[in-house]
């Protein structure tokens, strides 16, 4: 066993875990994180996507050991104050979800995608969330519910207000 | 002028069908506030664990657990003989013909295991981990046998046979000819009055359903009940049927399934692990939980497709059909499941697609194979059909040198044809196929594209262009409980749904139809909210545990909306009838002389009076001023049992270019226009539409359980078995024409399996539609780079891909992903 | 799927690191990003008794210049050798061929060092690596030693890594002259990885192929060169028809397998094609 301190949606929790235990094994099955699923075995399907320390990682190739020390945020960290992320709110506009098992990791992908690429083209979204798999979409209203929570997400960071004319 | 008495009543609210409503389920699930049944922790929980045959055939000599039983934290390990007389046999409801061969389906092997990942042992302990540790230790001694794998070969002289108790391979021999029916013609006689006859051998390649949420299932004792969760899109079945095989009393078991991560047919099951999770939990008292992982579900949860499909057509020279016949192989698997048997006969009747064919035969031999079961995935039936239909009329087509679209609109059903009996007996509803081909042609930009093929052609560009169609049906709202009674289906087919009005006015809808992922909850608060005239906020949809929802068959064959939403839309109208005798009631009218228009009852002529139904919710719950004689009540329910089908069509129509160099396929571009009847929200039908592409186009492009000769899966995991990503599908441009279903109230048709059953032909058209002119007549499914190549450069149809897995991660197959061992399996290193 | 169980140790410096391997003895690991090893673990192909976790060892991450060549160091992620600048200005072939690897969420965990101590043929840079004639830096007990690429890469998963030894950078030269570079991928899904690829760097001199590298993905059990098609390419005219002629030689010598994407004289014809698309890309003729 080997003591952790992992900062999990803002609380930190300190606890022994055996050095295999995997990240979101660590975070459903003993912190109750049970928003962040596991979909495969072979890091394909991004079901399981956090941010660890900012950048989106797959927390089922992530030993909980390996986030000592660090930062993880979940789906059931980003709504900020009570309101919703403008990425959760543009799923749910866009009907980018159906059974949302995918949902989790997809928001968590799509964030960390928008934060290199604050304006991607349909393209470059379709390319920057090939790490998470979905079965009911098709994708096409994900890919519009990203491009969605982009525009509002340039729209209110401080530096590009007023930058549209 | 009195404006008084011409004052149009209230302006209710704007109907909520047909609106774009955001869906209600979003909010937990865009919060990861779900409840998926692997979430459940409960007080003194086991975890079980699946020990599982690396070999496709074998006897079992011997299983020793004693290694595994000694293993730290685990509390039990049983096998075949633990559970031999209480197991009974994984149930098959749809026994094709009175002497279809069944080999009995043990949860657990005994004495034989017949495909890999067969469930051999089980392992109990107090955690995952554990459990999965002491898997490793149990040893089995297995005598190996002959494995079957190919259907031709299964079916040919002198086989080697998938049981060993069985004298043959063949499940059952199924056919339908219209001629003794009495549908159509004599087939024969058409075929020899022909001027032209075209054979094809297709192949419809095994699918994984692969729904992203992998099977768990939860089982807690309490008494002498138990309350199963399980992540099941038939928990009404599922429940019926456990109580039949294990003889826990129906009325002792709960099932219910949570939030459940889509299943596409692939949930549609009774599946062995349920059944051992439940036999656990009562041998031992205590509460289990199996959750599997993904290469288990790949290797364990049933399949779907493989079929090998004859198909003839006959015609005149002048393009006018004259027969069809079918001669299908349908592998079953190693056993027959819950619905295995029935699904190529699901797809018997959709063969003629919608052409005028005079006369048809069907003819499906069902064949047992050393592989996972098949069973229902998407479309189940329809696909297949729609597949070799359509690839079939493009057949025929350059057989006859004739434009493919205009071969397909001499022989459809016109629109003032409707309602239609076709050649297979069934009777289509409504529909124009001409104007969903129009638009269709008008959304991909077809003449532009058509021009550009051209150039391509003639400037013999490496990458060609190419175009296909799909015009297609296909029979939904499953079903009308007599004609499954006839075929014979162990079940009805009806749907059942309850409304409970509370006392502040809410409204409670109980449906019997089981989502997972569909959107019920959005579309039957429409449908409710309208009927009743609340605001879609006042109503909660409930489902999925049968002690809520204590009647339903749940939902599968696109018909949730068609058969379960009848249901609510009928449960509302007796609601509202209760309501008018206690509005007459209280506002001391006559029934006859109320008027209900936006949630309000009010006297005609009578401007002022009025009570909405959600104060007469509160009326009734008082009880204190009561019409004499009628019970204190508004709650109503209704059962719907459908009289006949409902039948979408659509013309889907894609282009694609093909890099006659490698071989690579890539779609340009992708439109269909599909009929599914009256829309209740068009935004939760485009994302079925959506849904359905992705998974067709899978089909024609990307995914392919492949076995070796041994029987090993080597597509064991999402390395090898291809799920699409975003990046590997195109954009599709949808839309609708709407032609009412006459068959339920609601006018819907079903719209859940559309996308996966039109598309699969319209992108295979497409690319041979692009290296026709190279000598290329067919393909097979998927259109891998290898196989385009090959055809292109030494003919055929592409051939057998090799059975190797990949050596990504250096081999990713182990016993638990594939059943073998490979040589490569120690690894150094990291990506 | 949850691994077997080990002992993890999580050392700092190279030095800790090289004990821990020491001490863990013929069944420990080295665990950089995980994106290989951890999947392999989960499916219990591996099962080491101990998992050496590089990713504190911090002089082992990041990318600096030494004289004529770059230095990677092994921990660099795939996401830093993306957005690195030395290496988009010396070496963008890396670049290009890491923005192909897996998906983003993997490349913000792999990394440079663990793809090519794993030796996968079928990863994107270890035919890069060969194709620069990089060299990789392996520290062990005993010091440091220098290994080039054409050693370095010996069998399937095999590299010339002593199991008592890490490789802590690899040097890859900085190119003098007019380079043009290119990666071409094949394969089947966005996030697999190669079928065939072909990593090329062209370098061109007075409308002639002065000098090609051209290295091969996944056509044999180690990365390889396309010898035959450099030597038809030193000198040429950087035109179609003799880089077409060239790349028709690009699988002599190769050795790829059969398995589900392609059997082996389908990917000796994608070497071809691809070499013959990644060399005109690389020399920057209009194909």
């Amino acid at each position: 066993m080997t003591q952790i301190s992992v900062r999990v949606d803002g609380v930190t929790y300190t606890d022994e875990v055996e050095p295999r235990t995997l990240l979101v094994h660590h975070l459903r099955e003993r912190l109750g994180k049970v928003g962040t699923v596991v979909g495969c075995d072979t890091s394909n399907c991004g079901a399981c996507t956090v941010h660890r320390d900012g950048e989106a990682v797959k927390s089922c190739t992530v030993l909980a050991v390996q986030a000592d020390g660090s930062e993880v945020t979940t789906i059931e960290g980003i709504a900020q104050n009570g309101s919703l992320h403008p990425m959760q709110k543009a799923f749910h506009e866009m009907h980018g979800l159906q059974c949302g098992y995918c949902t989790p990791g997809m928001i968590m992908a799509s964030i960390d995608l928008v934060a290199d690429n604050p304006d991607p083209s349909e393209h470059e979204v379709r390319e920057g969330i090939e790490g998470n798999l979905c079965r009911c979409t098709g994708y096409q209203n994900i890919v519009r519910a990203v491009q969605q929570a982009a525009a509002e997400m340039r729209g209110s960071t401080p530096d590009t207000l007023g930058a549209q004319a | 002028m009195t404006a008084v008495e011409d004052r149009p009543a209230t302006a209710g609210p704007a109907k909520e069908v047909g609106q774009a409503r955001r869906r209600k389920e979003d909010a937990r699930l865009i919060t990861g506030k779900t409840t998926w049944t692997d979430n459940l922790v409960l007080p003194g929980m086991l975890h079980l664990a699946v020990v599982r045959s690396p070999f496709a055939h074998a006897k079992i000599l011997a299983v020793d657990v004693e290694a595994a039983r000694s293993a730290p934290n685990v509390v039990a390990v049983l096998t075949g003989q633990d559970f031999k007389e209480e197991q009974g046999s994984i149930p098959c409801a749809w026994p094709v013909t009175p002497d279809m061969v069944n080999p009995g389906h043990p949860s657990v092997a005994v004495e034989e295991v017949n495909h890999v990942g067969e469930a051999v042992a089980v392992i109990v302990a107090r955690s995952k981990a554990a459990a999965q540790d002491a898997v490793e230790l149990v040893d089995v001694d297995y005598h190996p046998l002959p494995v079957v794998v190919d259907m031709e070969r299964a079916t040919g002289a002198n086989p080697d046979l998938c049981h060993d108790h069985l004298d043959t391979n063949e499940s059952f021999r199924w056919i339908f000819d219209a001629g003794e029916a009495g549908t159509g013609q004599n087939t024969d006689e058409a075929f020899a009055a022909a001027d032209v006859v075209v054979r094809r051998r297709f192949v419809q390649q095994r699918l994984i359903p692969a729904f992203m949420e992998p099977r768990a299932t939860v089982v807690q004792p309490q008494g002498d009940g138990y309350t199963m969760w399980s992540s099941t899109q038939v928990p009404h079945i599922l429940r019926i049927m456990l109580a039949m095989i294990t003889g826990v009393p129906e009325h002792k078991l709960r099932v219910i399934a949570p939030d459940v991560g889509g299943g596409f047919g692939g949930k549609l099951q009774v599946t062995p692990e349920e059944v051992l999770t439940l036999l656990v939990a009562r041998k031992l008292g205590k509460p289990v939980k199996w959750t599997e992982t993904r290469s288990e579900s790949l290797m364990s949860a049933h399949h779907g497709r493989d079929q090998i499909q004859h198909i003839e057509i006959a015609a005149d020279r002048e393009g006018n059909v004259k027969g069809l016949k079918v001669h299908l192989l349908a592998d079953m698997g190693a056993y027959l499941r819950l619905v295995s048997p029935g699904v190529p006969i699901l797809g018997a009747f959709m063969f003629p697609g919608i052409y005028k064919f005079p006369a048809y035969r069907f003819d499906c031999q069902g064949v047992f194979t050393n592989k996972t079961p098949t069973d229902a995935y998407r479309g189940a039936g329809r696909p297949e059909a729609t597949f070799a239909i359509e690839r079939i009329m493009d057949e025929l087509a350059v057989e006859l040198d004739m434009d493919p679209l205009e071969l397909r609109r001499k022989n459809w059903i016109g629109a003032q044809e409707f309602p239609f009996t076709t050649v297979a007996g069934l009777e289509y509803d409504s529909g124009d196929y001409d104007e969903a081909t129009r638009q269709a042609l008008e959304l991909l930009g077809y003449d532009e594209l058509r021009a550009e093929q051209q150039r391509r052609r003639e400037t013999n560009d490496p990458v060609q262009l190419g175009i296909g169609f799909s015009t297609f049906t296909e029979m939904c709202g499953l079903a009308p409980s007599r004609v499954l009674g006839s075929h014979p289906y162990g079940a009805g087919g009806w749907e059942h749904a309850s409304i409970r009005m509370l006392p502040t006015g809410k409204v409670e809808v109980v449906t019997g139809s089981t989502p997972h992922g569909q959107g019920h909850e959005t579309a039957w608060s429409q449908l409710v909210a309208d009927e009743l005239g609340v605001p879609f906020e006042d109503v909660e949809v409930l489902h999925g545990d049968t002690a809520i929802s204590a009647r339903g068959l749940d939902t599968y064959g696109s018909r949730s909306l068609v058969v379960g939403g009848a249901a609510v839309v009928n449960a509302a109208q007796k609601v509202v009838a209760k309501a008018r005798t206690v509005a007459a009631h209280l506002l001391e009218a006559s029934e006859e002389d109320l008027q209900f228009e936006g949630g309000t009852f009010s006297v005609r002529g009578t401007p002022g009076t009025g009570v909405s139904i959600q104060e007469l919710a509160l009326a009734t719950f008082a009880a204190h001023n009561f019409p004499e004689g009628v019970e204190p009540s508004l709650d109503a329910d209704a059962t719907f049992d459908p009289v006949n089908f409902s039948f979408p069509h659509g013309t889907h129509v894609c282009a694609m270019e093909v890099d006659t160099e490698t071989g690579r396929v890539s779609i340009r571009k992708y439109a269909c226009v599909d009929d599914v009847g009256k829309i209740v929200n068009p935004l939760i039908v485009e994302g079925q539409v959506h849904g359905g592409l992705a998974q067709g186009i899978a089909q024609a492009l990307y995914e392919e359980a492949v076995y070796d000769a041994d029987g090993n899966l080597t597509t064991g995991t999402f390395v090898d078995y291809l799920v699409p990503s975003a990046a590997d599908l195109p954009h599709f441009d949808t839309a609708n024409t709407v032609h009412e279903a006459p068959g339920n109230p609601i006018g819907a048709k079903g719209v859940g399996e559309a996308g996966c059953i039109a598309s699969t032909p319209a992108v295979v058209n497409a690319a041979l539609d692009a290296v026709r002119h190279l000598g290329v007549s067919d393909i097979l499914m998927p259109l891998t780079p290898e196989r385009v190549w090959r055809a292109i450069h030494q003919g055929g149809d592409g051939g057998d891909r090799a059975t190797a897995g990949t050596n990504a991660y250096g081999g990713a197959q182990t016993e638990t992903t594939t059943g073998v061992s490979t040589p490569e399996s120690s690894l150094g290193g990291d990506r | 799927m949850i691994p077997a169980a080990f002992e993890y140790v999580r050392p700092s410096t190279v030095d800790e690191a090289l004990r821990a391997l020491a001490d863990g003895g013929e069944d420990a690991k080295i665990l950089a990003g995980g994106q290989s090893l951890i999947p392999v673990m989960r499916l219990r192909l591996a099962a080491p008794s101990t998992v050496v976790d590089l990713t504190r060892v911090s002089e082992l991450r990041g990318v600096r210049e030494d004289g004529d060549a770059l230095v990677i160091g092994a921990m660099t992620t795939h996401s830093d050798v993306v957005s690195d600048p030395l290496i988009a200005q010396h070496a963008p072939l890396i670049a290009q061929a890491t923005e192909t690897v897996a998906d983003r969420q993997v490349r913000h965990r792999g990394t440079f060092g663990g793809a090519l101590a794993h030796a996968d043929p079928a990863g994107d840079l270890p035919a890069v690596a060969l194709a620069l004639d990089a060299e990789f830096v392996l520290a062990g007990a005993g010091g440091r030693r220098t290994v080039p690429a054409r050693e370095f890469f010996v069998d399937y998963l095999t590299t010339a890594l002593a199991e008592d030894e890490i490789l802590v950078e690899v040097r890859v030269p900085k190119l003098a002259g007019q380079w043009g570079m290119h990666y071409e991928k094949f394969n089947r899904v966005a996030q697999a990885w190669s079928i065939v690829a072909v990593a090329a760097a062209v370098r061109r001199e007075d409308g002639h192929i002065a000098e090609a590298r051209i290295g091969l993905t996944n056509m044999g059990p180690t990365p390889l060169r396309a010898t035959a098609t450099e030597q038809a390419l030193a000198g040429a005219t950087a035109g179609a028809d003799a880089i077409a002629g060239a790349a028709a030689h690009a699988a002599e010598g190769t050795a790829p397998s059969d398995d589900l994407n392609a059997k082996a004289d389908y990917r000796e014809h994608l070497a071809r094609v691809l070499t013959r698309r990644a060399v005109t890309a690389a020399a920057g003729i209009q194909g």
